[in-house]
């Protein structure tokens, strides 16, 4: 876009000289984008600096205990949860991709309240499934502050995300993949999972670690499911807490502050290891 | 028996496709039943309009939470949209491609961090700055207003940005052959033609805005009584239930649930906003 009227320097600056809004236009949407940087810079900056002196071994002992709150059974809870929820929303997810873009005919009305729904969901706020967390799998369904129903209500959340990311993929597969595996003799079945999902694994994993990311940041919604129990879970229907949450109860009591910095630091370069490696499937995706 | 193979596959992506309609059944079912008889017992027009939550003397009012919520909502948004909608303009139009792979990046990072880490940048960083420099507690709607705004910027940015580039360049370049600058094309020319994408980042940065229930609580003093001053302490509709679900009991719970019947009506009015705004858009 810049070929159409390159200028050179002089040329620029007799141009605002003409006309000083542009220039003052100029200089809002450079201030904008410094502000916006230098925020990101600045929070990033601040907790790493303020973080990393507090990052002992003594954090990652595997007991946590009043004196030594060590992070270590949260970053496990952490896994596990992330697992869980995964394992319950990506074949839901996927299968109902499916559905919406290989199955469903034009004008489907059920597609339509389909489509409807998951951008419902995808609107409503953590805290409000936290809360119907805790009247359906917590209190009617007697599950108690527990794994399972923390992993079930990350479930829900994560859904429209990976129905969408996965759809879209689903979508991005051409045509003639489905018609060469027809013209071969291959049913509908089998050329959705031999031809059609291999060829978007790549846009699923995307979706997927999407997904990840959103669960290792959820606090709201598992306060009330999974609870605060700060060790590592007997078994799927005791509570534990997740990092996130492990930083909300450390900051929130106010006595390890140092301890809540370790943990954000822990955080951010989790998000930034699932950031990093979102990006390169992306370049993997558009190299084709 | 192939045949028979297929047939049970389709019915099982279908029913797939179901679980999402099952599950917005079931969050409104369980959220309006636990928390409407609430609101009646206690009256419509005491909960939404009473001045005082005192669950101790049974007076729920939730006039200060629905105030807090949409005060600090407009205070985010007044903090972020010029920021962010600015950002994506440079982001769309001015920056070179070689910076555009680090900013993108970068972007993307402020959407993946947690709303606790947000919480707690505001409550080291901000609130301290707040109370040295302009007074009162700290913990106010000020502080509260700059995190969400700070937190919907990737929000603003992502979305308007492709609104903008969705434009057709020949605008872009009808505006320059008129004799505009590169500065007035882009912002008297594509931004209003991009206006509705626009409208809906604005849309989508409200609903993430008023439902954000971590960074808020940790900055914003949740003082349960009418808003007074931006420098004051605020309690909006998503804290009051998370700090006080955890030891309710009785009529004291379900007014609580039906604080969330209040927040879900709102986010459905502002789905509906979207979704009908994302419509226009499209035709």
């Amino acid at each position: 876009m810049n070929q159409i009227n390159k200028q050179t320097l002089s040329q620029k600056l007799k141009a605002y000289k003409r006309s000083p809004l542009s220039f003052l236009l100029l200089i809002l949407v450079i201030l904008a984008t410094a502000i916006t940087l230098l925020t990101l810079l600045s929070l990033v900056g601040y907790i790493l600096v303020k973080g990393i002196p507090y990052l002992s071994l003594k954090l990652f002992a595997l007991h946590y205990t009043t004196e030594n709150v060590s992070l270590l059974p949260a970053l496990i809870n952490t896994i596990i949860m992330t697992f869980l929820a995964l394992l319950i929303a990506a074949p839901l997810g996927i299968f109902s991709a499916v559905y919406l873009a290989e199955y469903a005919k034009r004008g489907n009305k059920i597609v339509e309240v389909v489509r409807i729904t998951s951008e419902t969901l995808s609107g409503i706020p953590s805290i409000v499934y936290g809360l119907f967390g805790l009247l359906f799998f917590v209190t009617t369904l007697k599950w108690g502050y527990s794994m399972l129903a923390g992993a079930f209500t990350l479930a829900i959340m994560i859904l429209p995300l990976i129905m969408r990311t996965t759809e879209e993929a689903l979508k991005s597969v051409p045509d003639t993949f489905r018609e060469g595996s027809f013209g071969l003799g291959a049913g509908k079945l089998r050329t959705v999972f031999r031809i059609v999902l291999p060829s978007a694994v790549p846009g699923i994993l995307a979706g997927v670690i999407l997904a990840t990311g959103r669960i290792v940041g959820e606090t709201a919604a598992l306060i009330f499911t999974a609870g605060t129990v700060a060790n590592i879970p007997q078994n799927l229907m005791s509570s534990g807490r997740t990092l996130a949450v492990h930083m909300y109860t450390l900051s929130s009591e106010g006595l390890h502050v140092g301890e809540a910095y370790a943990t954000a630091v822990v955080l951010l370069f989790i998000v930034l290891a699932i950031n990093s490696f979102s990006a390169f499937i992306a370049k993997r995706i558009s190299k084709g | 028996m192939k045949k028979y193979k297929e047939t049970i596959m389709k019915y099982i992506f279908f029913i797939a496709a179901c679980t999402s309609i099952l599950s917005v059944a079931l969050i409104c079912f369980f959220v309006f039943v636990n928390g409407i008889p609430a609101i009646s017992k206690i009256g419509v027009f005491h909960f939404l309009l009473g001045k005082v939550w005192r669950p101790s003397n049974d007076l729920y009012g939730i006039l200060p939470m629905i105030l807090g919520s949409i005060y600090v909502t407009a205070g985010a948004i007044l903090v972020g949209v010029p920021i962010g909608l600015l950002t994506a303009i440079y982001m769309a139009r001015f920056c070179n491609k070689k910076a555009y792979r680090y900013f993108k990046p970068a972007i993307e990072l402020l959407a993946g961090i947690p709303s606790v880490v947000y919480g707690f940048f505001g409550l080291v960083l901000i609130v301290p700055f707040i109370r040295e420099y302009f007074g009162g507690p700290g913990n106010s709607i000020l502080a509260a207003s700059i995190l969400l705004g700070i937190m919907i910027l990737p929000t603003i940015i992502g979305v308007s940005e492709s609104a903008i580039r969705a434009v057709p360049n020949q605008y872009y370049e009808g505006a320059l052959a008129l004799g505009a600058s590169h500065e007035r094309s882009v912002f008297f020319v594509l931004l209003p033609a991009a206006k509705s994408g626009v409208m809906a980042a604005v849309i989508l940065g409200i609903g993430r805005a008023i439902g954000e229930t971590m960074a808020v609580i940790m900055v914003a003093g949740n003082q349960a009584r009418m808003p007074n001053g931006i420098l004051n302490g605020v309690r909006t509709l998503t804290a009051n239930i998370v700090i006080e679900m955890g030891y309710a009991t009785d009529l004291h719970r379900e007014a609580l649930i039906g604080t969330a019947v209040v927040l879900f009506v709102f986010i459905l009015i502002i789905n509906l906003l979207f979704s009908v705004i994302k419509r226009r858009a499209k035709s």
